[in-house]
């Protein structure tokens, strides 16, 4: 059970097999996604018909690679764009809940604090679904009113980055306020004593300490955004993101074109996360 | 007296300014779409723009055995889900988090992180190119001359399972290894000098510790797998059956939003639920989950 109690070679062995099996559950999908961005054929399946890179650089049809793919290339920018307002949005909000939930004292304090982590238990499609019946009802009722036609109301990008803020924004804060909760706010008395304003000792002092957790919540939110599927899925307009674009294509069945992004996503998601853990690993200030 | 008071306003203001940005995200994106979701699940079309208050739509969810099975079939295999994550799950949490020691076990558990940061869709991806007819899986078993032709593994119950218990894992894993990592080592070794063995002192010591971390790794899988549309939608097929997809039909292929939020109202019923009868159960509550 704990080393210090031994244990029959037996039941270890079997201990130690499972664990193994399990890790090859966990990483067998992704190896196989990678190494079929490789595979000659136009099918990501079996058999293996020899090594190639056209599914990267491959210009002519149907070896178009990822690099000529103008389609995919086009929905990773509408993701990126996407996915880079929801970080500045939800990592500014989130910071300034973090400031009201950890500092001030107010009525209905509490209540406004479960109300604000209710986005994670709702599920992702409904968030979407409540969003779009809303916007749509004030963009109908201005339409009749005064006669406006707000088109950003309408499913679009706009509804996609408001949808995906509203979960987010639960996230960073929950991050950033994990951290200010260790801050020592006598270090901002300190600062206040020494003659500093209060915007001059938030700026040098409070700040700079809570910068782990704000690139942190920022990597987070990049990546959530970058990679949601259910929230977007019910806002999405004419412009497609990257996993829109990309479930499409895999219902019709696609060449191995999809394995080859899928294999440039996992080296730069994986890249991100392992700087958010060493970013937020931090832990001696 | 005059500046205390003048900075306490200031402060007020301040915290006015501050709370905002809150106020208005909650207002606007979190609470009153949800309360226009529930007054246009209340409603019946007449005519063009015209619309009256009706239960029409709950109706016609209970009358119409599709959509209740649908909802039904979807609870159950995502309480199975969850059980078969736990059970899985389990045994590795305490493996990195009691055998394993030192860099090892930071290690270990930063492996079982990593592939949760790819998209649902690369996982998903991989699991399709794995079990599908042509797939690595079916190939392999013909080479080593188990099957005699192709198999298809996708599009059936057991491969949505495989793919969700899959997709929650890391939900499970974190918390459970938190827990268990606050377990001290002498209260095993206690059990064991008082004559216990491996089975009662997991029963009797281990697993009554581990409970807040069970309790909020099962209620995050839980409301997940609900409201998952990935996974079932592409392992399982057009006989997947998964109640995010007639939500999805009614609003998008239909146009019938009406009915749409209904059966959005009743799915956020069914999560909320379980989240509140998981809380409860396990005396906790929402804020000490998460944090």
């Amino acid at each position: 059970m704990i080393p210090s109690i031994p244990q029959p070679r037996f039941y270890k062995g079997i201990y130690t097999g499972y664990i193994a099996l399990f890790f090859i559950y966990l990483s067998a999908p992704l190896i196989v996604v990678g190494v079929f961005a490789f595979n000659d054929s136009l099918f990501p399946s079996m058999p293996w018909e020899g090594a190639t890179l056209k599914w990267f650089f491959g210009s002519e049809g149907p070896y178009i690679g990822i690099f000529n793919d103008s389609k995919l290339l086009e929905s990773v920018g509408v993701s990126a764009f996407v996915a880079l307002c929801v970080t500045l949005l939800s990592v500014t909000v989130g910071t300034c809940n973090a400031f009201l939930f950890e500092r001030a004292q107010f009525p209905g304090k509490n209540l406004l604090y479960v109300v604000a982590l209710s986005p994670l238990v709702i599920p992702g499609v409904i968030l979407g679904i409540s969003i779009l019946v809303f916007s749509n009802a004030i963009a109908n009722g201005v339409e009749e009113t005064i006669g406006w036609d707000l088109d950003f109301l309408r499913p679009g990008l706009f509804l996609v980055i408001i949808g995906q803020f509203a979960f987010i924004t639960t996230i960073t804060t929950l991050v950033i306020s994990a951290r200010l909760r260790k801050f020592d706010i006598s270090l901002e008395e300190a600062a206040l004593n020494l003659g500093a304003t209060r915007q001059a000792a938030l700026w040098t002092i409070t700040i700079p300490f809570l910068k782990p957790a704000l690139v942190g919540a920022g990597i987070v939110a990049f990546l959530m955004s970058f990679e949601n599927f259910n929230t977007t899925l019910m806002l999405v307009g004419s412009d497609a993101p990257l996993t829109i674009a990309m479930f499409d294509r895999l219902k019709q069945g696609s060449t191995p074109v999809l394995n080859a992004l899928s294999l440039l996503l996992m080296i730069v998601s994986g890249g991100l996360a392992l700087l958010s853990v060493f970013v937020q690993r931090d832990k001696n200030t | 007296m005059t500046t205390s008071t003048g900075k306490a306003g200031a402060m007020r203001v301040g915290a006015l300014l501050l709370a905002m940005p809150l106020l208005l995200w909650l207002f606007l994106l979190v609470i009153l779409p949800h309360v226009d979701l529930l007054l246009v699940s209340l409603r019946e079309r007449i005519s063009y723009g015209k619309y009256e208050f009706s239960l029409i739509n709950y109706i016609e969810f209970f009358v119409e055995p599709l959509y209740w099975n649908t909802y039904v079939r979807t609870a159950v295999m995502s309480l199975m889900a969850t059980v078969l994550t736990l059970m899985i799950g389990f045994p590795v949490s305490y493996y990195i988090a009691k055998v394993m020691r030192g860099k090892g076990k930071n290690v270990l558990f930063l492996l079982c992180l990593i592939p949760f940061w790819v998209s649902e869709l690369v996982r998903t991806f991989g699991w399709m190119i794995l079990l599908r007819e042509s797939g690595v899986i079916s190939n392999f078993l013909q080479w080593a001359g188990i099957a005699d032709g192709p198999i298809e593994m996708l599009y059936n119950d057991a491969t949505i399972m495989v793919g969700l218990v899959y997709t929650s894992m890391l939900f499970m894993v974190v918390p459970l290894v938190s827990v268990l990592d606050s377990l001290d080592d002498s209260l095993i070794e206690a059990g064991y000098d008082l004559g216990g063995n491996a089975f009662t002192v997991t029963r009797d010591i281990v697993i009554p510790h581990a409970m807040p971390g069970i309790a909020s790794g099962c209620i995050v899988v839980f409301m997940l797998t609900l409201g998952n549309y990935l996974t079932p939608n592409l392992l399982g097929g057009k006989d997947s059956l998964w109640f995010t997809e007639q939500i999805y039909t009614q609003f998008i292929t239909r146009f019938n939003w009406e009915s749409g939020s209904a059966f959005g109202f009743l799915l956020l019923v069914l999560s909320s639920l379980i989240v509140w009868i998981g809380l409860k159960l396990s005396r906790q509550t929402l804020s000490e989950t998460v944090s």
